[in-house]
């Protein structure tokens, strides 16, 4: 059998830089979801520890580094991202590596691009580095997390990609015209 | 109007959907007897003031909870997760 093509999920639609923005895919080599059972939470987080060297995050927080990061997706459940996961006893894990679009939103513009299309708090006092959340951007379900200063991952459906590029754009383009 | 989440904090109403009162975490018991059952079922109290409903994180963490409110006053008293009010 011949080697088939990959493509990313935003493929064709990314970088842009618009303004004070830059928009980028990120494409990790896995995404699985950890659920750890009941009464399993620290032995799964030590697991993921000594296996991608990052904790099992609390709600709202991501751990790790940018190839090797860990974020909370939900009660009782994270996404890690980066690399692919031995089996962790005592926890429910699912391979979701074809299931997200990633892309990174950075740069002095990337708060006020954001702040027009999600509803919460992106201010430095509540939303610091190593956040995350579960919000919405427009009408769409994402993970949101701050990487950096002025770098923003986002996370949505992958069948939703080219809608999550078309707002930010739309949005990013906003925010250049004010100046 | 913006709703305290138990797990993710305050945020906008919009991330939220809306069940209605909290009378799905008050079951009766299978056996407990027509009148409880019709109540249950059909019979739903309109308060003019504090009431509790249940409202689904669905924009957010996905967590349904339990909100304390105001009618009147729209005041949003406090938030609590349904699984702990069930247990």
């Amino acid at each position: 059998m011949g080697d088939l093509i990959a493509k990313s999920a935003c493929d064709g639609l990314l970088p842009l830089e618009i303004g004070g923005a830059t928009l980028t895919e990120i494409v990790f080599d896995a995404i699985t979801s950890v659920a750890p059972w009941r009464g399993h939470e620290q032995a799964v987080s030590d697991a993921l520890k000594s296996q991608m060297g990052a904790a099992f995050p609390a709600p709202n927080r991501s751990t790790g580094k940018a190839k090797s990061r860990a974020v909370w997706s939900g009660r009782g459940q994270a996404l890690v991202l980066g690399p692919p996961l031995e089996p962790i006893a005592g926890a429910a894990m699912t391979d979701q590596t074809d299931a997200w679009a990633c892309v990174a939103l950075e740069g002095p513009a990337a708060r006020d691009v954001l702040a027009r299309l999600v509803p919460i708090d992106l201010r430095d006092g509540s939303f610091k580095r190593g956040h995350a959340a579960r919000t919405q951007l427009m009408h769409m379900s994402i993970v949101l997390m701050r990487t950096g200063a002025d770098r923003y991952g986002i996370m949505a459906l992958r069948s939703m990609a080219g809608t999550l590029v078309h707002d930010l754009e739309t949005a990013m383009e906003a925010v250049a015209a004010r100046g | 109007m913006r709703i305290t989440c138990p797990i993710c904090g305050e945020r906008d109403s919009r991330e939220f959907s809306y069940r209605g009162a909290d009378v799905a975490l008050h079951r009766p018991d299978p056996e407990a007897g027509e009148a409880a059952w019709d109540d249950y079922v059909h019979l739903r109290d309109n308060p003019a003031g504090e009431t509790r409903d249940m409202w689904y994180h669905e924009g957010g963490c996905g967590a349904w909870i339990v909100v304390t409110r105001n009618t009147v006053t729209h005041e949003v008293i406090g938030s609590e997760l349904a699984a702990e009010v069930a247990r």
